[in-house]
């Protein structure tokens, strides 16, 4: 489908309001400039509010960021000087926050490992690892749980009063470890320590709140056996014993009951580590998140598998997009040239029906059409008595994706001709009429040219538009058909439904990769749309 | 730190807005070129889930809301506390960014092959239970939430494949597939239906919808441990089974019988049979409220699919559906105490079976509504001759190229080679993560 960017076709602004605001300057100037300090004290006052959690985040990036938009905000609008930046900063400024910075963060995903199994750091790695590992003790008992302390309900000092389910035993436990209760140390209603003398008992909800990260019961542990610990499951607690230690000075996990050390060693793909042990075993499938420079870059490029995959993806979306944007165009201009014609009758009747698929929102008009394509219970081969499966071959496959994208694309290529073939003067047809052109020839050189001036940079837009047109690849074939033998590159797979399956498809998300990709693609797209701006630039010289 | 970091920029841009709108002593055209751009960031911030301010919050699917926020109301009740459960759309990926990010829930819901990722991605707590807790579920559902010796998840219900068929063409129990299909096929000589059995596959092929006629033929994904643990290292696909599997699906495909075709795929193959215009279908208990609503409350049978003739029975996956307890939670202890204790019971398991129309995986849930939901005791049976669907992240290497073999296969290719070929492609994968 064809969609141009909406400010290609908004009018131009309304320039009558700021006239009259011109001419109404001076009878009040005293509201706008109330507005203004109030507003940009407001701007201030926000970013002061959220300075302190900034710094204590540690994010030094932001801190200066917010400060310098402040600054050059204050310095803008608060002096009468640089009058053009007051119309040029908050565009500007959006096109940093909108587009500049997520090109930004793309570029610096695409020098990491980003992707499953590789989001959190090393350490919170590790911890996992060995946290996952812990198991109750066989046998040990499982305990009712009540919280006391005797200082503050959020901090401490802490201590689990513990009540053995099957015997009914109570238990005093803290950093020292447990200690029996006896009859008239605490009081016990239904299995739960309910009273102890000279403590306070927490609340379930502030039971919650001390056990969220950074209270004072995160974490909190009553060493029971000789390698167990007493911890909080919910409102009650169990035995628990991990076989892993971790070795932070030689960077090894060894398992206590095996005796098997692991190491941090690459895999085979060579983006990331896992913890492995001598004979290749991994402890778990979790990795870390690293740095890894230029890698993902030259894995687009070497990497056999995907180098091949990426010149023929390449060389499709080409044909896709220049296919779809003249296959629509050419279409789009008949019918205009057509319905432009006086001598056609019932031209608004026609004008509605040819606009029809473009007023189908597209989502819905591709999963209709890829139902026609089916081969027994599609429309297409019903209607035209054929036995072709269109989605399940290459060849077929791309002619319907671009069939599908001409219906979809057409009427807008109609709109835009129409609009420009009007605004085409009738006396220069009739000056070359004059001179002995024919209809042809008029259409020629005269209507053709002019027409180009206007509608050339929508059909850049377009193309560029249709080079990433990921909708209509992914809701029409998902980018099939595929052979068994390569399932990350379909047929009809362009460079974005491609990227998209490497990074959130079926198989495990390589968003660092994905994100090489990305770059990749928008320098391509960039370049491709520059030197196609170069080319419609000579179309002008009609004007001179 | 990411959350602080997109509010900024939100509330910078607001504020930037207002600047500008006041404008300075020219006036103000920038306003109306401002205004649209302005509301870009704040769509987009209601498109990415934002977790509630709730003192426990549950994420899970549009489809189980009404169950799990029924079950949440009593615990919050029972503890004094307010709940939020937000239905999310890609609950698993938005859940491990969310959660990898320390704004995610406190609970979620979801299916039990999301725990590979899960764990991978360090976003789930493994969960401590007591046997007799545990002796309560039906044997392999407890078997599809453990995962690396741990126990992930709570499992409230189960799901497998089974058989429809529409009583005007095939009226009777089968005991092999040959027949369902004879039954079918002589359906459709009559001209009364357009297929015999539909069974999901289309032009990308669908592995889950295939794993009955893999498991009859001998076929396997992976091995399994003497432990019933998956074995990533040991392939069944272009075993002696697995081949003849593949032998099997080219005869009943494009280029034998043409009961198994491509056109026939997951937008099209329940509303066909819905449609009476199949005979009979592979399909899970998702089907049945179309089905109902179409072809009529008693113009159908489900059984458990049975396996080819002489060969052995037919396994599906299982799927268990379950609750986590997240890793980064806020609250901890409420999610840990409404996971282990508070769904974990009859009263709430009834619940969620009532209203998320799953069979149970509590044994006395399920004994207890058998009489009253035949359909359901039947898709149980189902699930009872199922394998656990592999947790492992490797299973995200299988989908895609098995899928695709199938349905290479179907379309005539040779199925030795297809199969050796989706084989190799799945292993050289695994072996490159």
């Amino acid at each position: 489908m064809t969609i141009a960017p909406s400010r290609l076709v908004t009018p131009p602004p309304d320039r009558s309001r700021p006239r009259s605001t011109l001419a109404g300057r001076g009878t009040s100037t005293v509201l706008p400039l109330v507005v203004k300090v109030v507003l940009l004290g407001l701007v201030a006052g926000l970013a002061i509010a959220v300075t302190p959690a900034l710094v204590r985040d540690g994010s030094w990036v932001f801190v200066g960021g917010l400060w310098a938009v402040v600054v050059v905000l204050l310095a803008v609008y608060a002096t009468k000087r640089a009058v053009p930046l007051k119309y040029l900063v908050p565009g500007s400024l959006f096109l940093v926050v909108f587009v500049v910075y997520p090109i930004l963060m793309t570029a610096q995903l695409s020098s990491t490992n980003y992707g499953d199994g590789t989001r959190g750091t090393k350490e919170a790695t590790v911890t996992r690892i060995i946290g996952a590992s812990a198991v109750q003790v066989p046998d040990a008992p499982s305990y009712t749980l009540a919280v006391g302390t005797t200082g503050g309900v959020a901090d401490g000092p802490f201590t689990f009063y513990l009540v053995d389910e099957a015997t009914g035993d109570a238990f005093a436990g803290d950093a020292e470890g447990l200690t029996e209760l006896g009859a008239d140390d605490a009081t016990i209603t239904d299995g739960v320590v309910t009273e102890v003398p000279g403590v306070t008992l927490l609340t379930r909800s502030q039971i919650n709140d001390a056990g969220q990260a950074g209270g004072g019961l995160e974490g909190f542990t009553v060493p029971a056996g000789e390698n167990s610990v007493i911890r909080q499951q919910g409102f009650s607690a169990v035995e628990l014993t991990s076989p892993l230690v971790y070795d932070e000075a030689a960077d090894t996990i060894t398992n206590s009951e095996t005796g098997e050390v692991y190491t941090p060693q690459r895999a085979a793909s060579g983006d990331r580590s896992y913890f492995t042990a001598e004979d290749g075993t991994r402890l778990s499938d979790q990795s870390w998140g690293e740095s890894i420079g230029l890698q993902n870059y030259v894995r687009a490029f070497t990497d056999p598998a995907i180098s091949s995959d990426f010149i023929s993806i390449f060389l499709w979306t080409l044909l896709f997009a220049v296919g779809s944007v003249g296959s629509t165009f050419f279409l789009g201009l008949a019918l205009a040239v057509v319905m432009n014609d006086d001598r056609v009758r019932g031209q608004r009747l026609y004008r509605s029906l040819i606009l029809l698929p473009y007023a189908i929102p597209g989502f819905i008009a591709l999963s209709i059409w890829s139902g026609f394509w089916n081969r027994d219970f599609g429309l297409v081969n019903d209607l035209l008595g054929l036995d072709v499966n269109w989605l399940g071959q290459t060849g077929t496959a791309r002619l319907a994706v671009l069939l599908t994208n001409l219906w979809m694309g057409f009427p807008y290529m109609f709109l835009i001709c129409t609009g420009a073939l009007q605004s085409i003067p009738g006396d220069l047809k009739e000056a070359a009429s004059l001179d002995g052109a024919n209809g042809f020839m008029q259409f020629r050189k005269v209507v053709l040219p002019l027409l180009l001036v206007a509608v050339a940079p929508l059909l850049v837009a377009s193309f560029a538009f249709n080079f990433n047109n990921f909708n209509a690849i992914q809701l029409l074939t998902e980018g099939g058909p595929f052979s068994p033998a390569n399932p990350t590159a379909g047929g009809t797979d362009i460079l974005i439904s491609y990227t998209y399956r490497l990074a959130f498809g079926n198989a495990a998300q390589q968003i660092g990769f994905a994100s090489a990709i990305s770059v990749l693609l928008f320098i391509l797209t960039g370049l491709l749309a520059a030197a196609q701006f170069r080319a419609t630039r000579s179309l002008e010289d009609v004007n001179r | 730190m990411r959350s602080i970091t997109s509010r900024i920029a939100l509330i910078a841009s607001v504020g930037m807005l207002a600047a500008a709108c006041s404008g300075g002593g020219g006036g103000s055209t920038e306003e109306t070129g401002a205004a649209p751009e302005a509301s870009e960031p704040v769509a987009s911030e209601s498109a990415a889930p934002v977790r509630g301010d709730e003192e426990l919050v549950i994420w899970t699917d549009a489809l189980k809301l009404d169950a799990v926020q029924a079950v949440a109301d009593a615990f919050a009740e029972e503890n004094g506390i307010s709940v939020g459960v937000q239905a999310i759309v890609n609950t698993r990926s938005d859940f491990i960014t969310a959660n990898q990010a320390g704004n995610g829930p406190d609970v979620v819901v979801g299916a039990h092959d999301w725990i590979g990722q899960m764990v991978q991605n360090g976003a789930v707590d493994p969960l401590q239970l007591s046997a007799a807790d545990l002796g309560g579920y039906a044997e392999n559902a407890i078997q599809a939430v453990t995962y690396d010796g741990q126990i992930y998840g709570l499992p409230y219900g189960v799901e497998a494949l089974a058989l429809y068929c529409n009583k005007q063409y095939a009226p009777d129990t089968y005991a092999t597939l040959e027949d369902v299909i004879a039954a079918g096929q002589a359906a459709v000589d009559g001209g009364q239906v357009e297929s015999a059995l539909n069974v999901a596959q289309g032009d990308v092929g669908d592995a889950y919808h295939m794993q009955p006629v893999l498991t009859s033929m001998g076929g396997y994904l992976f091995g399994q441990n003497p432990d019933g643990t998956y074995n990533a290292d040991d392939l069944g696909l272009a075993t002696p089974g697995g081949l003849a599997a593949a032998q099997k699906i080219y005869d009943l495909g494009e280029a034998g019988s043409n009961v198994l075709r491509r056109s026939v795929n997951g937008d099209n193959s329940i509303a066909l049979f819905a449609e009476g215009r199949a005979a009979c279908l592979i399909s899970g208990p998702w089907a049945l409220n179309d089905i109902r609503a179409g072809i009529g409350e008693d113009a159908y049978t489900i059984q458990p699919v049975p396996g080819f003739a002489g060969q052995q029975p037919a396994q599906p996956f299982l799927g268990a559906q379950a609750f986590y307890v997240a890793s980064n939670g806020q609250n901890k202890t409420f999610a840990q105490e409404f996971v282990t204790n508070g769904v974990n019971n009859a009263e709430a398991m009834t619940t969620m079976y009532e209203l998320a129309n799953l069979p149970p995986a509590l044994t006395e849930v399920r004994q207890a509504i058998a009489a009253d939901n035949p359909d359901f005791e039947t898709f149980a049976q189902a699930a009872d001759n199922g394998n656990p669907m592999p947790a492992l992240p490797a299973m995200a290497e299988v989908w895609a190229p098995l899928g695709q073999a199938y349905s290479a296969i179907i379309g005539g290719a040779d199925p030795a080679t297809t199969m050796q070929q989706a084989q190799d492609t799945i292993s050289a994968a695994i072996a490159g993560s």
